[in-house]
């Protein structure tokens, strides 16, 4: 087991005739990942890797019964328009591999979602991936590199970096390790799972026993991780690391979600907040595989 | 640029019906002189640039006549304030205030909230996070049902704003949102509100940052390069934007910054070129820990072909007064990083010979490792440079990294003073 991803999880990918959407429909099926229907709009009848394309996401509901998820490769001023298709058609979990969204756009689909009791992973987010059961979205980047890199094991990965939640399982692996599931938050300023959505998935999965996370700074992510560990809703291990002590306020850089702004979600605010609650803050990411080993070592974490 | 002026702001508002102060912008002393005889009163004169606390920093001037209006202007254009160069003044109608007041729209990100939340208060002219809890009337906006003109009324209702001016109070609020919604805004404000002595309500000021991802929406806003952040485009910036508005393969994010360290002694500053937003990220960390400053932030991600990396590696190298170069690959790249290393060989390959024994410091780990390596190495072995290149191995080692970088730019800066 993982956490959100099973085998059997029927997966529709909205744009799957695009550059993007059909290399990674490719990507997912061979990592094991069950898709079955891809849309795009005035490719009805076609086919992408053996998956038949429709017209609508109703129209491949009609010939295939409901999705439990769709992986979107929209363009960013298009995704609202899909994602709300999706959620009429009864779809209650999205993966949003999209960046560049306008964010009225976001918060019109994260309060739709939030209306129909779906969970929207993302945007900007590179997607999930659990070694053994499949992926979606491009976590995990070649199936090459992810049979590689991905080693199944009981460290949940969450990250707020795309790159470094290829990385973070990187390392883990290094360290003779290994992770049940890996998955990305997204880059955009609003995203519609935080930190706080993912955690308690992961307490109730008896694969994971202990959870690295790669932070940054602004957005509340961390503040709401530890808020949620001092309720006493997460009791797992965690180790975390915050980059960006050194950004200036206002500045925003290449992922939107990390400007520090109004005087909130500093890395030294956020650093705090965490250590108060008990929560394992490392100063260089370098000290997480290592701390994973003493957890190891204490019989906190399982091998295999 | 996603950050407008007053004057840009303000002319949405006037879109919006929203009611402005009388007055124009002024781009030289002539311009302010018949601006302020148009007026026809006393007129308050204030510098457009994107810094707040113009005020306090002598920015915002008032004048009788136009003749003083004219010469006010005269010594604020061309002049340097909060370390931005003033090119055009507003003048407008100087106003009787009665009272001032604040109203905001900000995003909140949280995960209970997840929406625009409109912020009121009665304390207007100061800043908002120094006003107490009280004085502030918070909405949280559904943005499936919207924003209601009697949402408006209510926040203005909460903090007893007296019934003779509620209604031109509540349009302000509205107008704000709809102007919000309409630009694609990530944060706006007006502060003041002002409320004249002849009882009419008037944004006073006006502060508003376009969401990057929305531009694109709104080409008659003009603006230049969307990208947040609290100094206008460097010409480098302008640069780095026009690369990659011109090829959408993998990102090329380019910002000159101030990097400020603190609480330790500086030892040199780095031409930073990172990957990845996180990595990019993580590889200032270090640096920084080490008392490196960088004289930009830099990321090629997302696998752009070696002429994006090229041009992002030659941009670094441009900036004046940089004691090393550091490839701050700190990630396990999905892509192919041979594209990284092509790039980066022919820029050392065209800069170095310009800076014999220049510290140079290369990271490239992840898929095609090896192959990428020794791209690096047989590219550079033959220049006249202190090169070192790492892999997999050290891809969290930020400050060891950093700490090789500090001890090459101490015997660089030696070699060179000596």
């Amino acid at each position: 087991m993982a956490i959100l991803l099973t085998k059997t999880t029927k997966v529709v990918i909205q744009g799957i005739t695009g550059r993007e959407g059909s290399m990674r429909a490719k990507f997912m099926r061979r990592l094991g990942t069950n898709v079955v229907a891809g849309v795009t709009p005035g490719r009805g009848g076609e086919e992408v890797d053996g998956i038949p394309v429709y017209n609508t996401i109703k129209d491949a509901v009609k010939k295939q019964g409901l999705f439990d998820v769709t992986v979107t490769f929209i363009p960013g001023t298009g995704l609202k328009e899909a994602i709300f298709e999706a959620l009429d058609s009864d779809i209650k979990w999205a993966v949003m591999p999209v960046e560049r969204v306008p964010l009225y756009d976001i918060l019109e689909m994260v309060a739709y979602g939030k209306r129909k009791g779906a969970m929207l992973l993302g945007p900007g987010s590179i997607g999930i991936n659990s070694p053994g059961i499949g992926a979606l979205g491009w976590l995990g980047g070649s199936v090459e590199f992810s049979n590689k890199h991905f080693v199944p094991g009981h460290v949940g990965v969450i990250s707020r970096s795309g790159g470094q939640s290829g990385t973070l399982p990187y390392v883990i692996a290094r360290a003779g390790l290994g992770v049940s599931t890996v998955i990305h938050v997204g880059t955009e300023p609003v995203t519609g799972m935080s930190f706080a959505d993912i955690l308690p998935l992961f307490q109730e999965d008896p694969e994971t026993d202990a959870v690295a996370i790669f932070g940054e700074m602004g957005g509340s992510h961390e503040e709401e991780a530890a808020q949620l560990v001092k309720s006493g809703r997460f009791t797992k291990p965690i180790i975390i690391y915050v980059s960006g002590a050194w950004a200036p306020a206002g500045m925003k850089f290449s992922h939107a979600s990390a400007i520090v702004e109004r005087g909130s979600g500093s890395t030294q605010d956020k650093i705090t907040r965490l250590r108060d609650a008990g929560i394992i803050v490392v100063d260089n990411p370098n000290e997480i595989p290592q701390r994973l080993l003493e957890l190891k070592k204490q019989g906190k974490l399982r091998v295999k | 640029m996603a950050r407008l002026q007053e004057h840009e702001g303000k002319a949405l508002f006037k879109i919006a019906g929203m009611p402005i102060p009388q007055g124009d912008v002024a781009r030289t002393p002539e311009e302010a002189r018949k601006i302020a005889e148009k007026i026809g009163k006393p007129v308050v004169i204030k510098i457009q640039i994107w810094a707040g606390g113009r005020g306090k920093a002598g920015g915002v001037k008032f004048a009788d006549t136009p003749a003083e209006a004219e010469k006010i202007t005269a010594s604020l254009l061309g002049a340097t304030i909060k370390g931005l160069l003033v090119e055009k003044v507003l003048v407008e109608e100087k106003l009787a205030i009665e009272k001032e007041y604040y109203a905001g729209i900000i995003v909140n990100a949280q995960a209970d909230a997840r929406c625009p939340v409109v912020m009121f208060s009665t304390e207007g002219g100061m800043d908002i996070e120094s006003v107490p809890a009280d004085k502030i009337a918070l909405m949280n906006v559904d943005v499936i049902r919207g924003f209601k003109i009697y949402d408006a009324l209510n926040l203005a209702n909460e903090l007893k704003v007296p019934s003779q001016y509620i209604n031109q109070v509540a349009r302000l609020i509205f107008g704000l949102y709809e102007t919000f919604k309409n630009y694609g805004a990530r944060l706006i404000e007006i502060n003041p509100v002002v409320v004249t002595k002849e009882g009419k309500v008037l944004a006073g000021d006006c502060r508003i940052s376009i969401d990057d991802s929305a531009v694109i929406r709104h080409p008659e806003l003009g603006i230049e390069v969307a990208r947040e952040a609290s100094t206008p485009p460097t010409e480098l910036d302008r640069i780095a934007w026009w690369v990659e508005e011109k090829d959408l393969r993998g990102t090329c994010y380019f910002a000159e910054m101030n990097n400020e360290i603190q609480d330790r002694e500086v030892f040199g500053t780095i031409g930073y070129h990172g990957m990845g937003g996180g990595g990019a990220m993580l590889g200032v960390d270090g640096l920084n820990k080490q008392g490196m400053k960088v004289a930009n932030f830099a990321d090629t991600s997302g696998n752009p072909p070696a002429s994006k990396v090229y041009r992002a590696a030659k941009m670094v190298f441009s900036q004046p007064g940089i004691d090393g170069y550091m490839l701050g690959g700190f990630m396990a790249a999905n892509q192919e990083q041979w594209h990284h290393a092509h790039g980066v060989v022919k820029a050392l390959r065209e800069e170095l010979p310009k800076r014999p024994g220049f510290p140079v410091v290369l990271l490239l780990a992840g898929n095609k490792e090896k192959e990428s390596l020794e791209i690096l190495r047989e590219g550079t072995k033959d220049l006249n440079a202190r090169i070192r290149i790492y892999g997999g191995d050290r891809v969290y080692d930020t400050e060891g990294l950093a700490a090789e970088m500090k001890e090459m730019v101490l015997e660089y800066k030696k070699e060179k003073n000596g």
